[in-house]
């Protein structure tokens, strides 16, 4: 059986219609999660918010010892942490508004924010 | 004295109707058993058979076909009036309305498959509202929805073909119910 039976010529506008709108969502959605800020909290508190934009280094004091958050090329990670089992450091880079990494034994957690559209609750 | 059975009213539409209906609730299930990398993301083989219902007997045979699907459907699976069940029932009702109102274009011009694209995404439409406004209220579904229409897509796609196909073999030609859908 020969394509042309199979698609009829409006098929093909159809299907590069369809293609391009979904493209343009996969650009579009995805691009903008990229953050502008990050906050960082310790024993729940807000003890900083900087910027993404600097590279730079900080050490966050906790009930074990000294969390280091590095900055470096638009993202953010916990680059060393003194609780057991290391979850928070080996979450890696964080990038996206939303993305966040939690210390829990040294109560410290980093998120990335961004100015627009930021999550405070979630609800089922 | 004998009891009139419904049977015997049924005309050779609503066998048609109840074979269609039956082919696309073993179809929908044949398909649930395999797993799905995301969930959500199905081929949505059953939407071939609402199109051919579509083609061949019309509009509102193709909404009785769908409606059973999905009520008759998700009794088998144990769904029904379950989130679930309401999820298939927007996604399948977005689907029709799409069918309905592109039933218009000219049949020279576009077939089974332009059909197809548009009520799969139609139908990946319906069920992300539910889904946002029901029962995830969250703004991060927004990241799936490139994943949901790429599916949207490829299925669609895919659907319309095999649709096509059967629609142009000559066996399929307008045939009484269990026929046809033996033929297929």
């Amino acid at each position: 059986m020969t394509a042309s039976k199979l698609f009829k010529p409006g098929d093909f506008l159809t299907l590069g219609i369809v293609a391009i709108a979904v493209a343009w969502l996969c650009v579009n959605l995805w691009r903008h999660g990229a953050g502008s800020t990050l906050v960082i909290r310790s024993k729940g508190e807000v003890v900083s918010e900087l910027s993404l934009a600097r590279n730079r280094t900080l050490s966050i004091d906790g009930p074990l010892g000294a969390t280091i958050v590095e900055v470096h090329n638009q993202r953010a990670r916990i680059a060393s942490d003194p609780s057991p089992k290391q979850y928070c450091v080996r979450q890696g880079w964080l990038q996206k508004a939303g993305e966040i990494a939690l210390c829990l034994p040294n109560q410290v957690s980093i998120e990335i924010a961004s100015s627009e559209n930021r999550v405070d609750s979630l609800n089922y | 004295m004998s009891t009139p059975s419904i049977i015997d009213h049924a005309t050779a539409e609503d066998h048609r109707i109840a074979w269609m209906a039956a082919l696309a609730i073993a179809l929908s299930m044949a398909e649930a058993v395999f797993p799905s990398p995301i969930p959500g993301v199905k081929p949505g083989l059953a939407n071939i058979v609402v199109l051919l219902v579509l083609y061949q007997d019309g509009l509102r045979a193709a909404i009785w076909v769908s409606a059973l699907r999905v009520i008759a459907g998700s009794l088998f699976f144990g769904s029904f009036l379950t989130p679930t069940f309401f999820l298939s029932l927007s996604g399948a009702a977005c689907s029709l309305l799409m069918l309905m109102l592109t039933s218009r274009l000219p049949r020279r011009l576009f077939g089974p498959v332009t059909h197809s694209l548009l009520s799969s995404v139609a139908h990946i439409a319906g069920q992300l509202v539910i889904v946002y406004l029901w029962l995830i209220p969250h703004k991060g579904i927004v990241y799936l929805i490139p994943i949901l229409g790429i599916a949207a897509v490829v299925f669609g796609l895919v659907n319309g073909i095999i649709a096509a196909r059967i629609l142009n073999s000559p066996e399929t030609a307008p045939l009484p119910g269990p026929a046809s859908s033996a033929a297929l």
